[in-house]
């Protein structure tokens, strides 16, 4: 009840910086940072895939590096990336990646009313909400901005590392699925999930949007099922007054 | 500009403003009462999609791997009450032992 009251006195947009508000709780940035770190060895192990992957599929070095710093989003990044190396029209690896990243659309959402300083400030800090990112700075249904830009920093240094790796012909480690390192982000997800479920609508929303992607999974276009999950939350019902 | 090029501008340029239309559209202000009861409800509906599409997803549809291993020894790890970091070992290290074993 007084942490809303709280976010309710804090939700006038700030627009200038020299307002404390603005300023990051560093507190938070480094537990974000440190959540999210596992995770980011993981993701650097990926990064390295992709870019083999880029390279293989002709991107050059410069090109996928630059991806990864401005996409930054695996799935589809080794989603174009696969299309491109299979000799697939341009116009289909872009449709594949932005399917898979529609999801953000919902993410930006959720994380907006988080944010805080000046459009572009908080434009900026929007592009470090990735899936796990995300996941890891929710607390009692809000996202912590602190945490969220921490734990996006963390991934984004590792992902694009990983990536510069995979580019210039690291790859002495072999396929990261072999370490079971794919396994870890569903386990994370599932970790995180499990926080959230402390009340009935929660329930039936995480219920509802694990059944809708499980439906469409089948044969509806990869991204699809995660995007259309979000309707789970119609299955939440309202909350009690 | 070659195809990569394109790709690598076009896809960037969707995926920024995929991620910032929340923040230009809500403008940084606390949702109004009714909305943000839902909004509330996106990351438990969200995280549940994530995750059976991130364990199951196939080349063309569903596939029963090794994460299927590796995740259900995170629940057993969850139900356990283990730190994260034990329960994030526990469905690499069960993962890849499943494929070692000869999973896919």
């Amino acid at each position: 009840m007084e942490a809303k009251t709280i976010m309710a006195d804090d939700a006038v947009p700030v627009e200038s910086g020299a307002d404390g508000r603005v300023a990051l709780d560093r507190a938070e940035v480094a537990a974000g940072a440190r959540a999210v770190l596992p995770i980011a060895v993981a993701a650097t192990a990926f990064g390295v895939s992709f870019g083999i992957l880029a390279r293989e599929a002709g991107m050059g070095i410069a090109a996928p590096i630059v991806m990864s710093l401005t996409t930054f989003a695996g799935s589809a990044q080794f989603a174009s990336a696969s299309v491109l190396e299979q000799g697939g029209a341009l116009v289909a690896a872009i449709v594949a990646a932005v399917l898979l990243n529609l999801r953000y659309l919902a993410i930006g959402i959720s994380v907006a009313p988080s944010l805080r300083g000046s459009l572009a400030r908080r434009l900026a800090e929007a592009q470090l909400a990735v899936d796990e990112s995300w996941a890891v700075a929710q607390e009692a249904g809000q996202v912590v901005r602190g945490r969220v830009v921490g734990a996006g920093l963390m991934l984004m240094v590792g992902w694009c590392g990983g990536t510069a790796v995979g580019v210039v012909g690291g790859g002495a480690l072999g396929d990261p699925a072999d370490y079971g390192l794919d396994a870890m982000f569903p386990a994370l997800f599932l970790a995180l999930l499990v926080g959230l479920l402390k009340d009935a609508r929660a329930r039936r929303a995480a219920l509802g949007g694990g059944l809708i992607a499980l439906a469409l999974l089948p044969f509806a276009p990869p991204g699809v099922p995660v995007i259309a999950a979000v309707a789970g939350v119609l299955l939440g019902g309202r909350r009690p007054a | 500009m070659s195809e990569a090029w394109i790709a690598v501008v076009v896809i960037g340029a969707a995926t920024v403003a995929l991620k910032g239309a929340g923040t230009v559209v809500l403008g940084g202000r606390t949702l109004p009462e009714r909305f943000d009861g839902v909004v509330v409800l996106l990351a438990p509906s969200l995280l549940a999609g994530l995750v059976v599409v991130q364990t199951l997803e196939g080349d063309s549809g569903i596939a029963l791997d090794a994460r299927v291993a590796g995740l259900a020894a995170a629940v057993v790890a969850l139900v356990l009450r283990a730190p994260l970091l034990v329960v994030l070992a526990a469905a690499a290290g069960v993962a890849a032992a499943a494929r070692a074993l000869g999973a896919a």
